[in-house]
């Protein structure tokens, strides 16, 4: 890959909130980079700490109860401790929001074209002639219809899927260098999700933004994504290219996942196969691995915290944090077959 | 819209007949109710009363005395029992007084309680919440009849800072000493509202502001005062506008009658209130439609304000 601007350097970033029942520690030394161009997924189950990552990089995590540690520089400006003002300043210059909830995202007192030129003149002095013109081209662009009659539409008068629309022609029409996609076709129907993914990869190759897309959904991620952060229970458990982590996951979360997806090319197995046990607590997390408790190959080596480390060969940075050896996985993978797609002796 | 507002004319003409038709029941029912007997006098002889009853229509059936009394209000012909003085004239001598009392106390309650109510929900939590929160449920919990003898006594009579109760006309007395005798009954009947008003406005704030809209805003990278006006109160005031309008039409239609009581307004509401205690049939009759009609106006106002200000009400 032809190396490109780097975007965002988030660094060990730590995200905690005080609650009634104690500290949740939600962001848990995070770390990634974004470079221009490139397409990030996080991606990881419910309460894995993916979204609080992304809307810290938004600085709408920000509350009295809210701890925070580690750096995430969008160029120079660090989004952990910026000021209010600095903050306001890159959003959605800089750095946009694409929100999981179509339905509740858009205010619904106000028409939808409003609604964005009211972005547009916050960062530029725009006339509101122009303001409407530059609206009524992004929303033709994201594929709405009529856009210059639907201007003038209320949220209400829009699916779902035209509001997620809306939602991207949002977060594009201060052209940021970063959009974050939090879960964008969660709430939409299938066909809808693959119209909308559609328009993110579009976006990525015309406006050559960085796009860190947030999902649970391994589907989505595989034809988009050109590299995959596997969170689970507030850390990053493996980090690598599409490829590396599809075709040789290398934490036994990850194959969990892997394996829980359905397959076409393979035999359909009579259920699909689950990671048995819940997310832990994020309040008293277990000790060293978090996902000791459900792993099937955990040992007392894993009672100490592992380290997000390159553990296979490459130079890409495919980095994990189980302390199993490389030959060993593959080892217990072959034993199980079903797991990672990589049974059929890929790497070999 | 048309249809909608043909449907509420109709609607008020039900309600106006209604109302009346039990007002003038309930008087017919009271005990010592009869007028002939109160118009006589104490030391009067039955032939005297029988007489009155003939006079006034008195003997003849219910349905009748009610159309004949409904055609005079209508006609502006309608005269009191108690001091023969003609009702429709006595409402309009006492209308601006109402009026005055009514526009004044509801801009200022809605204003006051709209500041107080986003000022609490920003510093919830904080001292200066806790503070003004015990101060709304201080204002809400005194008594208008109360605070108003207070303010009265201790402002007016003491002090001598405002007029002893009374209304100044605009015409005569200039606009100062209107607004000197009008500043404390505004004050007493909107202290009730205000403490009403920022409390639900309070908690509406925190439950927008919690919307994800407003995140949407946040990260829209607009200034936290636009995010606050334009998207959490634009949205927590559209219920407050609804309570608003319903509040004003009731104290317009002459519901004040504490306040103006007690400062001596001669309004509406206390002509209305001096009625009731003299059993005095036609003017209770008239000033009751006249504040059905109010209640229902604003009713219909607040209904079309309502789908403006949100544009997924559709008025049907």
């Amino acid at each position: 890959m032809v190396v490109s601007e780097l975007l965002l350097d988030v660094q060990d970033l730590n995200v905690s909130f005080a609650t009634e029942e104690g500290i949740v520690q939600a962001v848990d030394e995070v770390s990634f980079k974004l470079h221009a161009g490139e397409v990030l997924a996080v991606v990881g189950e419910s309460g894995s700490g993916k979204s609080v990552t992304a809307m810290t990089l938004m600085g709408l995590t920000r509350s009295p109860n809210a701890r925070f540690a580690g750096s995430a520089k969008l160029r120079d400006l660090d989004l952990v401790t910026a000021g209010d003002d600095e903050l306001r300043a890159v959003r959605a210059e800089e750095i946009a929001m694409i929100f999981q909830d179509p339905m509740t995202s858009l205010n619904p007192v106000h028409r939808i074209g409003r609604q964005i030129v009211e972005q547009i003149q916050a960062h530029r002095s725009v006339s509101d002639g122009e303001a409407r013109d530059q609206v009524v081209a992004l929303l033709e662009r994201v594929g709405i219809p009529r856009a210059r009659e639907r201007f003038d539409s209320y949220p209400h008068e829009f699916s779902g899927g035209m509001r997620q629309r809306v939602m991207i022609a949002m977060a594009l029409s201060c052209e940021p260098a970063v959009l974050i996609a939090d879960e964008p076709t969660t709430a939409l129907d299938v066909t809808i999700q693959a119209q909308i993914l559609e328009v993110l990869k579009e976006l990525r190759t015309e406006t050559n933004a960085g796009i860190i897309l947030v999902t649970h959904d391994l589907g989505v991620v595989a034809d988009i994504a050109d590299r995959i952060a596997v969170m689970y229970a507030g850390r990053i458990v493996e980090q690598g290219t599409t490829d590396e982590v599809f075709y040789n996951p290398q934490h036994p979360y990850t194959w969990g996942l892997l394996g829980s997806i359905t397959r076409v090319d393979r035999p359909r197995p009579q259920r699909l196969p689950s990671i048995p046990g819940l997310p832990p607590s994020l309040i008293r997390p277990p000790q060293g691995c978090h996902f000791r408790p459900r792993c099937p190959h955990a040992h007392d080596a894993c009672l100490l915290k592992p380290e997000l480390a390159p553990r296979v060969g490459g130079e890409t940075g495919h980095t994990d944090r189980c302390v199993l050896t490389p030959e060993r996985k593959r080892e217990l993978r072959k034993a199980e077959g079903q797991i990672g797609l990589v049974a059929g002796g890929v790497t070999e | 819209m048309g249809r909608f507002i043909a449907r509420r004319v109709v609607g008020m003409v039900v309600v106006m007949f209604a109302v009346s038709v039990l007002t003038f029941l309930i008087f017919n029912v009271v005990p010592n109710g009869d007028p002939a007997v109160r118009m006589a006098g104490k030391n009067s002889t039955p032939v005297q009363i029988a007489a009155i009853k003939k006079e006034w229509g008195f003997d003849q059936p219910l349905y009748t005395q009610y159309t004949t009394t409904m055609e005079k209000v209508f006609t502006g012909d309608l005269i009191s029992y108690a001091n023969q003085t003609n009702v429709v004239e006595e409402i309009k001598r006492g209308l601006p007084r109402t009026f005055a009392l009514a526009i004044g106390a509801a801009l200022l309650w809605f204003a006051m309680g709209t500041a107080l109510g986003l000022y609490t929900a920003i510093r919830a939590g904080r001292f200066s919440d806790t503070l003004v929160t015990v101060l709304a449920l201080t204002g809400v919990s005194m008594p208008v009849f109360w605070l108003g003898a207070l303010a009265s006594y201790y402002l007016g009579f003491k002090l001598a800072l405002f007029p002893n109760g009374g209304y100044a006309e605009i015409g005569e007395a200039g606009l100062w000493e209107w607004v000197k005798h009008m500043i404390l009954p505004w004050c007493v009947l909107a202290t009730l509202f205000i403490g009403v008003y920022s409390r639900v406005l309070r908690s509406n704030v925190l439950d927008t502001i919690n919307d994800d809209y407003v995140r949407t805003a946040r990260a829209k990278g607009l200034s936290e005062r636009r995010v606050m006006i334009h998207h959490v109160l634009r949205n927590s005031l559209i219920p407050i506008v609804t309570l608003w309008g319903l509040d004003f039409g009731m104290v317009l239609g002459g519901g004040a009658i504490l306040t103006e009581t007690v400062f001596d307004l001669q309004g509406v509401g206390q002509y209305f209130a001096e009625s009731v205690g003299q059993l005095d049939v036609p003017p209770v009759l008239a000033v009751t439609l006249f504040g059905a009609f109010f209640i229902v106006l604003l009713n219909t106002l607040v209904d079309i304000v309502y789908a403006a200000l949100d544009p997924r009400i559709r008025l049907s």
